[in-house]
């Protein structure tokens, strides 16, 4: 029972966030000082083609169409939601004409998901690993050195640490390539490996960038649990140093660490989006960029969209399956 | 004695945080004044010029001077920091005691206001901002939607101490001394979260010009502006890396990281230090 209040309020918080979140990307573009359909036109006029007063008003309701923008405000944004929440069609890309824009999201997507998956995963491993570890026997030299090391890493963003990899291991010591380049035929062999070793530099800048604050967290979490009365009672009854780390201090102490994991994949997935666009890394970000870059809404509307719901998604992935580490929790 | 001498060895980060910090204040708030050129106008300086007497950083391929250029950047960087601190922490403090003190409906459409900005991710929506304003982006416009993303963090944890006080024994005195709710919060409740607020808006300093150079990276801020950003951007834009012009592209970089890491052990040395004057109180 108690599980299925959770449950159900988890659930109504998820669908809450998107609701909320698609209604901001809905007005956004409505209540700015822009006019993307008047920008279009003048980029056509400007090219130097002419046009008649009636075909830049048959111009003008076409592009109105393809951009959702026809009938009252209350209309085009149950359009729009209903469109996007339910059917997850976000209308055809301008810059990929006439690519439908759910075709190029589903493209990018399963890079971002592989990327950010795997670097989150062993960023989350390593940075707690190690910030038990600092957290429990703060005293030896290598913990000081570690959180050190964490210190001066946590405060640095992404994307500058991605420039310095670029810096470092494309240019001065070149070892990877400067394009993103996957070779063979998906899931060959050589797909898989060239893909692979095409996203260690990107991998490398998300993990760098996000362990440093597990490592923090984790310290200040360990260090307090390994105080605990309960703590002091097992290290005298004579039980190892290294089963107090693991059995004790690490059970307790993850479980925060699960829910910071939650809150914090926003922010992990705003660093990953610059990262991407850097490396040219084929994801959500770099196809996002595309869409700045060519003017394309429908796919910039597309890709934001479904960045909003899949970090929200990720979210609730992490909150449902938080009660699995934590036994002292019978949703019953 | 012994104690001060304490909260001061326990203070390093503090310390440290804090002459690097004005050592950046120094470099974006004076050192500007002097500068010779405007830093950010293009061919005022040859082009490509290495590191000399004359331009100790050398010039970059647009025509300015790197070190005057890098001073310029760092007063918007910084100024775009202060501006979305204050009024983030500001906002966030009073919406999290309105929040937490009102309690009931208040404070559950406050919370999930709370919850929803947090979750939604930030940098997708501010880059659709900034791409349907193309050309007529300013630092303002930056700023504020920075504010929209950033009040809700302090509000959710200044919530979280206002519900824990609510029950506190002083504030019951106070209340059956016949105290209003607005004497109680801002005479009882706002000292204890003032020093909390220090730290966060210190924090909150780094993360919004770390989110301006976000965007400027990608050259969706204010390109015509100097940030730090933005000179990363501009570096980039002329091949930087691959002309090795390391003071165009590095000192920005380089001035990114040395500022943050300053900002962040000023921001966990307070928090440190208030800690630990509140326990020396009680004491």
């Amino acid at each position: 029972m108690r599980f299925a209040r959770f449950l159900v309020s988890r659930l109504i918080t998820y669908f809450l966030v998107i609701l909320i979140g698609m209604t901001i990307v809905f007005f956004v573009p409505r209540f700015l000082p822009s006019d993307p359909i008047s920008a279009a036109l003048g980029r056509i006029t400007s090219s130097g083609s002419t046009m008649t007063p009636a075909q830049v008003s048959a111009m003008r309701d076409t592009l109105e169409q393809l951009y959702g923008l026809q009938g009252t405000l209350p209309e085009q944004y149950f359009n729009f939601m209903s469109r996007a929440l339910l059917t997850g069609n976000f209308g055809q890309s301008l810059s990929f004409y006439p690519m439908p824009v759910n075709q190029l999201i589903a493209q990018s997507l399963p890079w971002t998901v592989f990327l950010l998956l795997t670097s989150t995963i062993i960023a989350w491993v390593v940075g707690n690993f190690i910030g038990l570890l600092t957290g429990y026997r703060s005293g030896k030299w290598y913990s000081k050195a570690l959180e050190g090391i964490a210190i001066f890493l946590y405060p640095i963003p992404y994307y500058i640490l991605a420039l310095v990899l670029i810096i470092l291991f494309v240019y001065i010591i070149p070892v990877f390539p400067i394009s993103f380049s996957v070779k063979g035929k998906p899931f060959s062999p050589e797909f898989i490996s060239s893909a692979i070793f095409n996203s260690i530099l990107p991998g490398l800048s998300i993990i760098i960038g996000a362990f440093g604050w597990w490592i923090l967290s984790m310290k200040a979490l360990s260090s307090g649990i390994a105080e605990e009365d309960y703590v002091n009672f097992a290290r005298m009854k004579g039980v190892g140093s290294g089963t107090i780390m693991r059995r004790y201090v690490l059970r307790n102490a993850i479980l925060p660490q699960i829910t910071l994991l939650a809150i914090s994949i926003g922010t992990i997935f705003n660093g990953a989006l610059i990262a991407e666009i850097l490396f040219g890394y084929p994801g959500l970000g770099t196809l996002t960029y595309t869409a700045v870059v060519q003017t394309d809404y429908n796919l910039l509307m597309g890709t934001i969209s479904i960045s909003i719901i899949a970090v929200a998604t990720a979210a609730l992935v992490v909150d449902l399956i938080y009660p699995l580490f934590d036994p002292r929790i019978q949703y019953r | 004695m012994q104690k001060m001498r304490n909260i001061l060895r326990l203070n390093r980060r503090l310390q440290v945080g804090s002459i690097l910090i004005l050592i950046f204040l120094i470099f974006g708030l004076v050192l500007p004044r002097f500068s010779p050129y405007n830093a950010i106008d293009w061919n005022v300086v040859p082009r490509n010029l290495p590191a000399s007497k004359v331009h100790i950083f050398g010039t970059t391929s647009l025509g300015q001077d790197t070190f005057w250029l890098l001073t310029f950047a760092i007063q918007n960087s910084l100024f775009i920091g202060v501006i979305v601190a204050f009024f983030s922490t500001a906002i966030g403090v009073l919406a999290g005691l309105t929040a937490g003190y009102a309690g009931g409906v208040v404070d559950r459409v406050l919370s999930l206001l709370m919850d929803v900005f947090i979750s939604v991710p930030s940098l997708p929506i501010l880059i659709l901002v900034a791409s349907l304003l193309q050309g007529k982006t300013s630092l303002l416009t930056i700023g504020i939607a920075l504010i929209v993303f950033n009040w809700p963090w302090p509000a959710r944890q200044v919530r979280a101490i206002a519900l824990s006080m609510r029950e506190r024994e002083f504030i019951n005195t106070a209340r059956f001394s016949g105290k209003g709710t607005l004497g109680i919060v801002v005479y009882e409740i706002f000292p204890y979260i003032f020093n909390w607020s220090v730290a966060n808006f210190v924090n909150t300093v780094l993360v919004a010009i770390s989110t301006e150079s976000a965007l400027a990276v990608i050259g969706l801020s204010s390109v015509q502006q100097a940030t730090l950003g933005t000179m990363i951007y501009w570096a980039l834009q002329y091949q930087g890396i691959l002309g090795k012009k390391w003071y165009w592209i590095g000192s920005p970089v380089v001035a990114i990281v040395i500022l943050f890491i300053a900002l962040f052990l000023a921001s966990t040395g307070f928090a440190e230090y208030s800690a630990e004057k509140r326990g020396r109180q009680s004491a």
